[in-house]
């Protein structure tokens, strides 16, 4: 049962690629962007999926995905033209499609009504239907006139289809009965295909089978005999087999070698028969190529080679040269297979545990090493520089294990961007940028909420009508971008839409009617746009289906926030507004300030940090009993000393001797930290106080600075919270021994 | 010989021993994860006393409590010759200054008496029993009192 439990863990995983790779497919197709082999892999995916679901027995996913699946086979074949209308639709089915992978996979009721309308509306395309299925499945190959001379062969309606490969059909526009087609393959075994008892031998017996068979082997690569490895492989064959071809059935011969062995295949009709003499040759010079190689030691036997069909049949140089190109050119096409494994999240997260203390551990060692006196240019100080550099380098590819590209997360985007434009009654296209930017999988996962908010947001507020936008000379359609990017060592995400920008008007006039803002104070173009991140703003006058479900922009700053991040507003008005985020590439690993305070290292994270600067006597001022202020460019900002309100000093520490950290809190409040010094800006691996301990005020982690001592990295907006929770208190006990 | 420890084990407690000023103390050794030397801690802000603060454990950063405060002694001025005994505490590790670590011992759950009845609400919180020794009385701690969730949270400023 555990077995059977985890490949349905696997079979969802995969779910999840296919979806991925479904949605990926369908947008490609509906910026007209994608060609036939972007419609073979997304019919690929949904057949996958339904294959996949079979075996488990999720008849309703079945069910859908077969309606879907023949529709798509319905654009495949060039039955159903591809509209945008088409494409909507097939998007929408997408949606469905994930939703019920989703239920099947975490349990919960699927809105029946949805499935069986949809599955009504992919019926009704005309494609095909669920009731008529076999009109789809055209027996004969068929061949699909398209301006590339593609085609994918015909896969039987209920059968599998080999899913990761991609045929290049090479048609004749002429396609007269009876014609040959001839496939050429270059097939070059690596070691490891030997090394897994398997035999090339075996593989050209079997390609024999399927037709008439014209081998020729390269040997080039074969070097002298001093310098072979017995085990190695140095052989390539040219195979051209010529018949009527299922180009499955030649895959299929090479399904269990695919991963060790370079393998093209590439279809094109035959031409006439080659001359005799010339395959003679040939057969040859396998024979020649068999027996050196097992002169080289490896097991094989020359003489089924001879069962080879004999008169060969081949095309001509010509149309192996002509077939090259396209087939150079699907393979540049086809994604890369790069090979992948699935690993537990844990087992990764312990690995960057483990090399964190190794980076600590190695730096303490150093610090040793120079305190016993050990001159630099010592072997054992040289030693220690490499080994430096050796843990830096793995720490940074471990880090690199966690890091994902943001691509998923975008796709997902697209479907709020359908949803939301649906609801709103507008149309929106999201164009993306940047998806294989790379960030930590934690930082993936947390920015899907805020995002949705914002795309939400966008299209919501920022996009005007699509009368109004007629009426402002702009396209109907809106336009939503999201772009990725790494800059500096974080991840920039921006969200923009080409809308009306800010009503800043508007805007401060809600912010003064929920008391947000004075009615007098003079604010900034800039200042108003941050307006809509104050808690309690909420533009929508009436809570909308879309924007208004309780969350405002607020909580969208305190959670990329949280994620130690920043996010800030530009809007133009008539242009548009353009959110950006500023990102850490992981959450293990923060860059922070390294400060004394009253005797102890603490860390502030330097997201929160906006300037420092030494205080002079005239800027600090007293404000009240006990309050300080310092004066900035004209502002007075509160003065707080961390070591106070952490509780390491009574008596607060002298300003003038002391360094000031302007630093803004998540209310966009600025404030002063007052530190004894600054030591030094330095990128620490956070560690829990939770674990082992419990929450502390103030303390947002620990970290194990380079002389294994372990720093407490500072909450700053906690503290300007306690701080003035402390005010109000020695306020409220003023008044209660004054009265 | 295997035999006759295994039968021991079943109903014998091995405990280690240690000392807090004139008092000896013991744990159940399945507890403990380490001892090592006192090293600097790193104070936590607005901790209680008996916490000393947090050590670095081969990356893992853990609170050390003085026990001797926490039991309601005087608190400890840590030396090098001070110990820490990192313990197991249900999900949380943490490390316990003591003076000495003394002994190896053990003893048969039937020696294990309960603690006598004193005013002390301390020492009934933190006892689980007392255990006679060669004349010697040593006292066995409950950990999961010494830290518990409640007294770890307790850092607002009040």
């Amino acid at each position: 049962m555990d077995t059977m439990a985890a490949i349905k863990q696997t079979f969802f995983q995969e779910c999840e690629e296919q979806l991925a790779e479904l949605e990926e497919g369908l947008l490609a197709i509906e910026r007209e962007e994608g060609d036939l082999e972007t419609i073979n892999a997304v019919f690929r995916a949904v057949h996958s999926i339904k294959g996949g679901a079979g075996a488990f027995g999720l008849d309703d996913l079945v069910r859908f995905a077969h309606t879907f699946e023949t529709t798509l086979d319905g654009m495949r074949s060039g039955k159903l033209e591809i509209t945008p209308q088409i494409v909507k639709l097939m998007l929408r089915s997408a949606d469905i499609l994930s939703d019920l992978v989703r239920i099947s996979r975490d349990g919960g009721e699927m809105d029946a009504g949805r499935v069986a309308q949809m599955t009504d509306e992919l019926a009704r395309t005309g494609g095909a239907g669920p009731v008529a299925p076999a009109a789809a499945a055209p027996q004969p190959p068929a061949f699909e006139p398209l301006a590339a001379g593609e085609a994918e062969p015909q896969v039987d309606e209920f059968g599998f289809a080999p899913v990761q490969i991609s045929f290049d059909t090479l048609i004749a526009d002429d396609e007269a009965a009876g014609i040959r087609q001839a496939v050429h393959i270059r097939f070059t075994p690596k070691p490891e295909l030997y090394a897994k008892a398997n035999d090339a031998l075996r593989l050209l017996r079997e390609l024999g089978r399927l037709g008439e068979m014209e081998v020729s082997c390269d040997a080039s690569a074969v070097p002298l005999l001093g310098e072979l490895d017995p085990e190695g492989a140095y052989l390539t064959w040219d195979i051209t087999l010529t018949g009527d071809l299922d180009e499955k059935a030649v895959r299929e011969v090479f399904e269990f070698v695919e991963f060790d062995c370079d393998l093209s295949i590439d279809t094109a009709v035959a031409g006439p028969v080659m001359d005799e003499s010339d395959a003679a040759q040939t057969v040859q010079a396998i024979l020649a190529q068999v027996a050196a190689e097992e002169a080289a030691g490896q097991e094989r036997h020359a003489a089924p080679q001879a069962e080879a069909p004999a008169p060969v049949r081949a095309a001509p140089p010509a149309a192996q040269a002509a077939s090259a190109a396209p087939q150079q050119a699907a393979n540049s096409q086809a994604p890369q297979p790069g090979a992948t494994i699935r690993v537990d999240l844990d087992r990764v997260d312990r690995l960057i545990d483990l090399v964190g203390e190794l980076v600590i551990n190695q730096s303490m060692l150093a610090q040793r090493v120079m305190e016993a006196g050990i001159a630099r240019l010592s072997d054992v100080a040289v030693g220690l520089d490499d080994l430096e550099h050796l843990t830096r380098e793995i720490q940074d590819s471990v880090m690199a294990i966690r890091a994902q590209p943001v691509r998923p997360i975008f796709q997902r985007m697209s479907r709020v961007v359908r949803e939301v434009a649906d609801m709103t009654g507008k149309s929106v296209r999201l164009v993306t940028e940047g998806e294989n930017c790379e960030v930590d999988k934690t930082v993936i996962e947390r920015l899907a909420d805020p995002l949705t908010h914002m795309i939400r947001n966008a299209i919501d507020h920022g996009l005007e009508k699509p009368e109004d936008r007629l009426a402002a000379g702009k396209p109907e359609q809106g336009v939503v971008r999201m772009v990725a990017a790494h800059r500096s060592g974080r991840v920039v995400i921006e969200v923009s839409d080409d809308g009306a920008g800010i009503n800043r008007s508007r805007v401060r006039q809600i912010a003064v009617d929920r008391g947000i803002v004075a009615e007098d104070a003079q604010l900034s173009d800039a200042e108003i746009d941050d307006l809509i991140f104050a808690p309690g703003f909420s533009t929508a006058a009436a809570i909308s289906d879309v924007s208004g479900r309780g969350v405002g922009m607020d909580v969208v700053r305190r959670s990329i926030q949280a994620l130690g991040g920043r996010i800030t507003i530009t809007s133009r008005p008539g242009l548009g507004t353009t959110f950006t985020l500023s990102l850490p590439l992981t959450l293990a690993v923060l860059d922070g300030m390294v400060v004394n305070v009253a005797g102890q290292t603490l860390v502030v994270p330097l997201s929160a940090i906006v300037e420092t600067l030494q205080p002079k006597a005239q800027d600090v001022h007293g404000l009240g009993e006990k309050a300080r202020v310092i004066g900035i460019r004209g502002a007075f900002i509160p003065l707080i000393d961390v070591g106070c309100v952490l509780g390491y000093r009574d008596e607060e520490a002298d300003p003038l001797a002391s360094v000031a950290m302007m630093v803004e809190t998540e209310n966009q409040s600025q404030c002063a930290l007052l530190v004894d010094g600054i030591v030094g800006q330095q990128q620490v691996v956070i560690k829990s106080l939770e674990t082992n301990y419990g929450h502390v005020f103030g303390v947002a982690g620990a970290t194990i600075l380079g002389d294994g001592r372990v720093a407490v990295i500072l909450d700053v907006d906690a503290i300007v919270a306690g701080s003035r929770a402390e005010a109000a208190r020695m306020d409220a006990n003023r008044k209660r021994s004054a009265a | 010989m295997t035999h006759a420890r295994e039968h021991d084990a079943a109903a014998n407690n091995e405990l280690i021993a240690f000392r807090l000023g004139s008092q000896e103390f013991c744990l159940d050794i399945m507890s403990v994860r380490d001892i090592r030397g006192w090293t600097p801690t790193t104070p936590l802000p607005h901790a209680c006393e008996y916490v000393k603060g947090v050590i670095n454990l081969r990356g893992a950063v853990l609170p050390v409590v003085d026990l001797a405060a926490r039991l309601g002694f005087a608190p400890v001025e840590p030396s090098a010759r001070h110990v820490i005994i990192i313990t197991q505490v249900g999900n949380q590790t943490i490390g316990l200054l003591v003076d000495a670590v003394s002994d190896i011992l053990t003893v048969s759950s039937g020696s294990i008496q309960a603690t006598p009845d004193v005013a002390s609400e301390l020492a009934r919180a933190f006892m689980k029993g007392v255990i006679a020794m060669e004349g010697r009385m040593l006292s066995l701690i409950a950990l999961d009192s010494v830290l518990t969730q409640n007294q770890a949270g307790q850092g607002l400023p009040n």
